[in-house]
């Protein structure tokens, strides 16, 4: 029987950092379905998903993860039981230690920053530089 | 029934009155909360990443210090709540997770300190039921629409609050004051979180949701146990008002717990969307401001 192995760096990485395997992903979309905020995502979870495990390195170049909430809908809806916010962190974070900050605290809006409560501004920067 | 009490950063600023009406209702009601007496910062964020350890030290630290006093830890806030919980359930399971905590920080937790939200309080040791010998003030005429966010619900493995899908927990308080309860599926919905930081729009429209979908139902006002939520609900719906959304004030809910008790001076300054007006057309002259 022949037997296609999938070579991919990118998914050993994901999987190290995140601890989740992501290979049983059937893209059934129950990901995409129920994300909040996949209508501004360059490639929606299950294509993110895909993608990993297709080993195609550009999917660090969209902004999906940036846009992961970390609401964790997706996660408890998955039929795979596959932890899509750890992969979501794992391709924040592979940017992150490169030191590749996706957010200047010198950009963000004065106004929010004076009246946002603590939660928001440390869990923000916590997701977003480094 | 004796707790400490962790507030976390928020509470002693940008949610002051979350703080100052929970504080308050708990003395009525005979609730003996004891401040901590140091604690730190909880961290906000749980790191979703297995190899991110230096995350858990934090909180760790903080559960560590709460477990000396040896009685329940009662804390509010959603981020606070989620961080501490699943910290906790992480060390439980996971031993060598524990002994680099402790070794790191030079402590002895054991992962057996129990995290409380106020709401598991009041159903659980306090009684729902028994509210309703403490009432000073009718809110019956109101309808508000619980709001429970992501945080307190997910992952409910780890968390254990409610049902992640269908929690009660708010309902049911709600109706324990006698307020009509709008229940809807956006209850659960994410508000935006920190995306507030990076894209306003994604979060206006995530607030422009779960209003338009409460509303839809009837609901007057929300009411909520997370000071993030509070903010991203009550300051969209500021801004959505230009794009001609009529907005719903957004209530803590310990502050309607407050005027349930009849509590004088139970302020709402934080808030954009003024909330005396519909107070006073509710509660008429009972509340005082």
């Amino acid at each position: 029987m022949l037997r296609l192995k999938v070579w991919s760096p990118l998914k050993d990485r994901v999987v190290e950092i995140a601890g989740e395997d992501l290979l049983s992903c059937y893209q059934c979309g129950r990901c995409s379905a129920s994300c909040p905020f996949a209508p501004y995502m360059e490639l929606i979870p299950n294509m993110v998903m895909r993608a990993i495990q297709l080993g195609l390195e550009e999917v660090l170049k969209v902004n999906s993860p940036w846009f992961c909430a970390t609401c964790l809908t997706c996660k408890v809806r998955c039929p795979r039981g596959i932890r899509i916010p750890e992969v979501m962190e794992a391709l924040r974070e592979i940017q992150l230690r490169e030191k590749k900050d996706y957010l200047n605290p010198l950009t963000v809006d004065k106004d929010l920053l004076v009246d946002c409560p603590p939660i928001g501004v440390i869990s923000g920067f916590y997701k977003y530089s480094k | 029934m004796r707790y400490s009490y962790y507030p976390g950063c928020t509470l002693y600023n940008k949610a002051k009155e979350f703080d100052d009406s929970l504080r308050r209702s708990c003395r009525v009601l005979g609730i003996e909360i004891t401040e901590l007496p140091s604690w730190y910062c909880c961290g906000a964020a749980y790191p979703q990443t297995e190899d991110h350890k230096i995350a858990l030290i934090a909180p760790f630290r903080v559960l560590a210090k709460a477990r000396l006093e040896n009685q329940d830890l009662l804390t509010v806030c959603s981020f606070c709540y989620h961080v501490l919980k699943r910290v906790n359930y992480a060390v439980n399971r996971d031993k060598e997770k524990l002994d680099l905590m402790n070794d790191f920080l030079d402590e002895n937790y054991q992962g057996d300190l129990r995290i409380r939200h106020l709401l598991e309080i009041l159903r659980e040791d306090f009684g729902f039921d028994r509210l309703q010998e403490f009432k000073k003030r009718d809110l019956s005429r109101m309808k508000i629409a619980p709001y429970y966010g992501c945080y307190i619900l997910r992952p409910q493995e780890e968390i254990g609050f409610d049902s992640e899908e269908n929690p009660m927990i708010l309902n049911d308080f709600l109706s324990a004051l006698e307020i009509t309860v709008v229940d809807s599926a956006n209850k659960v919905e994410c508000c935006g979180s920190y995306l507030v930081l990076v894209n306003r729009e994604a979060t206006s429209a995530a607030v422009r949701r779960i209003v338009d979908g409460v509303k839809r139902l009837g609901a007057e006002a929300i009411a909520t146990t997370c000071p993030l939520c509070h903010y991203n609900l009550d300051r969209f719906q500021a801004e959505l008002k230009k794009e001609g959304l009529e907005p719903i004030p957004v209530f803590y809910f310990t502050q309607l717990l407050a005027l349930f008790l009849g509590l004088e001076r139970i302020t709402f300054t934080i808030n954009k969307i003024p909330v005396e007006p519909y107070l006073s057309g509710k509660i008429g002259n009972g509340y005082q401001g």
